[in-house]
């Protein structure tokens, strides 16, 4: 297996990412870095009180050695959580970038010198606007353009797909990547990037996280957990002259572990980890977001711009069915089908010599034998066809062949201009054929729509996102596919300019549009749309408009990647939900612990029984840390995103983490101290 | 609790509920200058007023343009305040030749009722000249409350609005909410308030002699007391049925008497006081509609009067609860309710009112920022009187202060929305309008305002000397009194739990301090948050987005509004109300 592919594939649990992580978690308690996370900053500022306390204590002999020692390791621990999962997160991306590295290797690159001279340099030196010469064997020295030729290139130390594909000057597929690898033939390459500013560069960056930065949401996140820390703070420091007032002041260590227990260090924690994990997994699905910001829009995209031909449909047209004129052999008009498609190389033309010999066993003929001449299609009389044997075979469209019959004095009879009718309004292309100017019969050309579409959005329309099919294909044709793949919604005879128009449209309504491209001509659209996706197949234009560029050249990508936007922003939600309202079992695990000793009746709140005040405080703060270490599985993973419409989806997330958030502690804490108890901890 | 209370109880809930449409869209119209039955005789006076200030009709204000305005107008009316106080002894209609107020004092009333707070360390009828009363803190009634509405408006416009940073004009909506709503509104209701024998004249007191001589213990200069034996009462008069209707329309609470609604001429009959109550919940709860009309989604608007109802259903009954219950301590005193008694903790309560009542009184004075009270807070059970203290603490968003309700319990829904919208995987949005980082920072700003605020002044009133003079019970007790006096300066309630002396240098300053920050800084970040959302687009709504009405929503509102307050102020509580009720329960009390 190709190693990119591998890595992607990797475990998590893998030794190697294990044992970096745990050694980042260490370097990340750096205050320098810490201080990026408020929440987790406080912590560690509440660990090193502590720590200092206990210094302090032991050298007077003070006394609440144990406690405080048990409470400065999991204050410690709780920071070294967070550093953790974070470090996690990283890793897969880290071993990835690794790997890419490789790749990038320093090559020697053929440059082609103002005289046409070849010279040799190495591929750093490469400027955007040279002209390299890349032969068979050969490495791409850097992202480009082919200019002239044809050649096979192997694309999997950036896919990771292994199948060679073609490049090959003009047309959508001429944009080569630096670091893939020519397998037969000459190229000649423009290139069009600057040395550190490569798609393998940027890739590397963007699986590393070094170019990470916080998404809008996220920052709006940060600002309402720092604002709760606050609040928070307020209420600790205050708690301490009410406490004197009331005749009960309290430790540093307790009044620490209340504040360390009560911000939310749950979310705090993992937050950078489940954005780094939402990136992760675009990687894995082969997906290159520019930005997190394109990710999280994905979220919340309402309308997707779909190409009618490769994403909705498969590629090509292909014959379904003969339609006899009245009077006609199927047979017979199989035949001439057959005859004069033989030489027409288009797919739809290839589809009618299957269709006739799988319907009627009727073999691809060798032509050379026969006295044939073709009448290749010409944009004047709008047919194609063959004449052998004295027979004038010919196919068209309507009103083509119905002039040539015309012209000889026939006609077309009215059950088949019925027929044709038919066809188009079924969504297919009818084609006649006619021999010697009289008329045999008609061919459907019909779209196959790929399998499981409708499914599919049928979900998105449960997300609530409206799906809109982009063709060319005239109003009739497009409402039956549109139909019978169930979109919402069709754009027909769209000229390149329309997209654009129809996503600002969208936009002025205040929709959030994606939709995926791969021309030039897309670019434009690519760059005005919400979310853009183009494919790595398509135009070095294309894959510079969009934000997100798919490997696989997968236009239904799109789904999955709308999918992997909501998830990462319920992740964030459901974990900030589950952490607010773990608090209300801490005030009532901490607070009568707190005043038991000065109160005893305030030991009506200890609702859990917890054995002493201090096993009560200890199974706290060990709750609040290890809750950090159970949910890294889930934040790395994402919570599970269900089509269900919002309504619903809100109901089960509030009721799992909200209310699940308000209940699991109270058993988690009283768990943790039974067991502190059971094992004479405190 | 007996049937006949919870009757009486739900009986306002329904008057209410019975109102609320109506008077949502009337405000919808006068706010948005549309047609009113009113129009033919107000709208000559209105053109007048615009005539006479030079006041553009036409001129729409950005955030900052109407903040700007709106302080400078509070600010303008604060300082005359102060100055009738100063020399109210050489001011007209003065029958009782009340003494200039002295400064500390003035400046603390002055910013008490600009603030909508009306914290009263005075007593009305020994105090305050009539002119004072009439010219100066009537006037503030009418002005403060036309400034909450003024600035609900001005959130539900940034919600209802798209694209565009204008959001009315401060001059004009002041002028139509003072012409429209609040003026014929008190014309009526005091009249029905003077049908029940509340008092309305200029004449000086009336001295009457006792039917009955009294002997009371009286200390001397010396400091020796003595008994004396009184034959005389002095009955104190005034302009009181035009003040009292404001006072609860307008959710000042600020009473003629130092009595407040307890006081006969206040709040005369058990209709007195049942009209009363429905007048300070009846604006706040209009606005729900409001809200829900001028932003095209009333069961958005129902969705939020309903988590007020669940708040306020809560409240009351844990009142009404704790006070029929009675006092634990007097074991063996009949504490049932009968036909002969209302049974129950009748301490500090009028006979007039009762248990359910009074417990009814303090609930809805307490939820919306009125602070009017007919009976003592101080004297309630411990955990009846966290009911108050606890309502103030959620932020006044239990229908609230006029005005000032609604737009804190949008901030409340900012958050809300934020946190548990992003469970539907999309960036959270509420009506349309995507949450993000400035209206977040602008929310949180608020509400850390408020906590700051509270826990820090009370904080340090707890451990010096000059907090701790004023306190006049010991215990937990005497940490509720601090504590229910700064949340209610903070929260503009002006309610008093009785028992704190707040006529010292600390308590008038720190508390007109506190009532100044907890007005106008919660308004800032407010209208920043209207000015910001204004701007955004409005997304249309499909399967996807986040609900804001029905159930769910009013649960989530219900619960973020508890939660969020109850984790700020659950370590307090429980070393003030909670402790003292634990406390009782084991047969000490403070």
């Amino acid at each position: 297996m190709d190693p990119v592919a591998q890595v992607r594939k990797q475990s998590l649990a893998d030794t190697k990412i294990l044992t970096r992580a745990v050694t980042d978690s260490f370097r990340k308690l750096a205050p320098r870095t810490m201080v990026k996370n408020p929440v987790m900053f406080v912590v560690e500022v509440g660990a090193v009180l502590t720590t200092v306390q206990l210094g302090w204590n032991a050298f007077h002999h003070a006394g609440q050695i144990s406690f405080g020692l048990q409470i400065t390791l999991w204050l410690w621990f709780t920071v070294l959580f967070a550093n953790f999962a974070e470090a996690m997160a990283e890793g897969r991306g880290k071993a990835q970038a690794d790997t890419l590295r490789k790749s990038r290797a320093e090559t020697q690159a053929h440059l082609q010198t103002c005289d046409n001279t070849i010279e040799n340099v190495p591929s750093s030196k490469l400027r955007s606007g040279d002209i390299v010469v890349v032969a068979a064997g050969d490495f791409m020295p850097g992202d480009g353009e082919v200019i002239e030729g044809v050649a096979s290139v192997d694309e999997s130390a950036i896919t990771g797909e292994s199948a060679p594909v073609i490049r090959e000057s003009g047309g959508d597929r001429s944009a080569v990547t630096g670091g893939t690898r020519v397998l037969s033939d000459e190229i000649k390459v423009r290139i069009t990037s600057n040395p550190g500013e490569t798609f393998l560069d940027r890739m590397i960056k963007l699986v590393e996280g070094a170019s990470r930065q916080k998404t809008p949401n996220e920052i709006a996140l940060n600002i309402l957990l720092a604002g709760l820390t606050i609040i928070f703070l307020l209420a600790v420091a205050t708690l301490q002259p009410f406490a004197i007032y009331s005749g009960a002041p309290q430790s540093i260590f307790v009044l620490v572990s209340l504040l360390v227990c009560l911000i939310p260090t749950t979310i705090g924690g993992l937050l950078s980890a489940i954005g780094i994990a939402g990136m992760d997994r675009m990687i894995q699905r082969n997906v290159m977001a520019m930005s997190g910001r394109a990710v999280e829009a994905s979220g919340d995209v309402d309308v997707l711009l779909l190409d009618k031909t490769g994403t909705i449909t498969l590629g090509n047209r292909a014959a379904t069915q003969f339609f006899p004129a009245p009077g006609v052999e199927e047979h017979h008009l199989a035949d001439a089908a057959q005859l004069s498609s033989l030489a027409d190389e288009t797919p739809e033309g290839r589809s009618i010599v299957v269709l006739a010999k799988e319907r009627y066993n009727l073999r691809g003929r060798d032509l050379s034998s026969y006295a044939a001449s073709f009448v290749p299609f010409s944009a004047q009389t709008r047919m194609s066809g063959v004449d052998l044997d004295g027979r004038e075979v010919r196919k068209g469209a309507l009103e083509a062949i119905t002039r040539l019959c015309e012209n000889r004095g026939h006609g077309i009879p009215a059950e088949l201009q019925v027929c044709v009718r038919d066809i188009s309004n079924a969504g297919g292309t009818p084609l006649l054929v006619a021999e010697n100017g009289r008329v045999l019969g008609a061919i459907a050309l019909t779209d196959i729509v790929k399998g499981g579409m409708k499914e599919r959005f049928d979900h998105l329309r449960a997300m609530g996102i409206r799906t809109m099919m982009i063709t060319g294909d005239n109003p009739l044709t497009a409402a039956a596919i549109a139909r019978q793949a169930g979109v919402d919604d069709f754009l027909a005879e769209a000229k390149p300019e329309d997209k654009m128009t129809l996503i600002k449209r969208e936009q002025a309504k205040g929709k959030l549009v994606a939709m995926t491209g791969d021309g030039t001509n897309d670019a434009p659209a690519l760059a005005q749309a919400d979310v853009g996706v183009a494919m790595n197949t398509g135009t070095q234009a294309a894959k510079e408009a969009g934000n997100m560029v798919d490997l696989d050249s997968n236009p239904t990508k799109l789904i999955e990647i709308v999918e992997i936007g909501k998830q990462l922003l319920i992740t964030r939600g459901a974990l900030t939900t589950f952490s607010v309202a773990n608090d209300v079992a801490k005030y009532f695990a901490i607070i009568p612990a707190m005043f038991a000793g000065a109160f005893p009746q305030l030991n009506v709140l200890n609702v859990m029984r917890l054995a002493t005040p201090q096993s009560a405080i200890l199974s706290a703060v060990i709750f609040n840390a290890l809750i950090i270490v159970v949910l890294i599985p889930l934040a790395l993973r994402g919570v599970r995103y269900r089509p269900v419409g919002a309504a619903a989806l809100l109901r089960r997330n509030l009721l799992i983490y909200g209310l699940g958030g308000v209940i699991a502690p109270f058993m988690g804490i009283k768990l943790i101290d039974a067991l502190l108890t059971y094992l004479r901890f405190v | 609790m007996t049937a006949n209370g919870w009757f009486q109880i739900l009986l306002v809930l329904a008057v209410i509920l019975a109102v609320t449409k109506p008077l949502g869209i009337f405000i919808t119209r006068v706010f948005n200058r549309e047609k009113t039955s009113l129009d033919p005789v107000l709208r000559p006076i209105e053109k007048l007023v615009y005539r006479l200030t030079g006041v553009d009709e036409r001129h729409d204000m950005r955030w900052t343009e109407y903040t700007v305005a709106m302080l400078f107008f509070g600010g303008v009316s604060m300082a005359l305040l102060y100055l009738i106080q100063r020399t109210q002894q050489w001011l007209p209609f003065n029958p009782q030749k009340m003494v200039n107020v002295p400064p500390a004092l003035a400046f603390n009333t002055a910013v008490s009722f600009t603030t909508n707070t009306n914290w009263q360390n005075y007593s009305g009828e020994s105090a305050m000249s009539y002119f004072t009363q009439m010219a100066g803190l009537a006037y503030h009634n009418f002005t403060s409350a036309a400034t909450g509405i003024a600035l609900a408006l001005v959130i539900i416009r940034g919600l209802a609005r798209k694209e565009t940073d204008k959001l009315g004009n401060f001059w004009v909506d002041m002028t139509r909410c003072m012409l429209w709503v609040l003026l014929p509104l008190c014309l009526v209701g005091s009249l029905m308030l003077v049908s029940q024998g509340v008092v309305q004249n200029l004449k000086p007191y009336t001295t009457v002699a006792l039917a009955e001589s009294q002997t009371v213990q009286v200390t001397g200069a010396d400091g020796k007391t003595s008994a004396q034996v009184v034959h005389q009462q002095v009955i104190a008069q005034g302009p009181v049925a035009s003040q009292e209707v404001i006072k609860e329309l307008g959710t000042n609470g600020g009473g003629f008497f130092g009595a407040n609604s307890a006081h006969p001429f206040e709040n005369p009959t058990p209709f007195s006081n049942f009209f009363e109550m429905v007048l300070i919940f009846a604006i706040s709860s209009g606005l729900t509609y409001t809200l829900g009309r001028m932003t095209g989604s009333p069961r958005h608007g129902w969705a939020v009067w309903a988590a007020m109802v669940v708040l306020f259903l809560m409240g009351v009954t844990t009142a009404y609860w704790s006070e029929a219950k009675g006092n634990p301590m007097l074991a063996g005193v009949d504490q049932r309710a009968s036909a002969l008694q209302p049974g129950g903790n009748m301490e500090g309560k009028e006979v007039r009112f009762g248990i359910a009542n009074s417990a009814l009184f303090a609930t809805m004075t307490s939820d919306t920022s009125c602070g009017a009270v007919n009976s003592q807070h101080d004297s309630f059970t411990p955990l009846g009187g966290m009911v108050p203290m606890i309502n103030i603490m959620l932020g006044e968003v239990v229908f609230g202060g006029v005005g000032s309700g609604l737009y804190g319990v949008v901030v409340f829904v900012i958050l809300a929305v934020f946190i548990a919208g992003l469970m539907v995987g999309r960036t959270p949005e509420y009506l349309g309008k995507k949450i993000e980082c400035y209206d977040v920072k602008m929310a949180m700003l608020s509400i850390l305002i408020m906590t700051f605020v509270i826990l820090g002044f009370s904080a340090v009133s707890v451990v010096q000397p000059f907090g701790t003079s004023s306190i006049s019970n010991s215990g937990p007790h005497g940490l509720s009194q601090v504590l229910y006096a700064y949340t209610s300066m903070v929260g503009n309630n002006g309610s008093a739990f009785g028992g704190l002396n707040g006529n010292t240098t600390w308590y008038n300053t720190s508390g007109a301090v506190a009532m100044l920050l907890g007005r106008f800084f919660m308004h800032i970040p407010i209208l920043a948050i209207a000015g910001n959302l204004a701007k955004k687009k409005i997304a249309p709504a499909s399967a996807g987005t986040f609900p804001v009405t029905g159930a769910l929503f009013t649960v989530l509102l219900v619960s973020t509004i508890l939660i969020v307050s109850a984790l700020t102020f659950f370590p307090a509580l429980s070393l003030g109300p909670i402790l003292e009720h634990l406390l009782m329960s084991a047969g000490k009390s403070f």
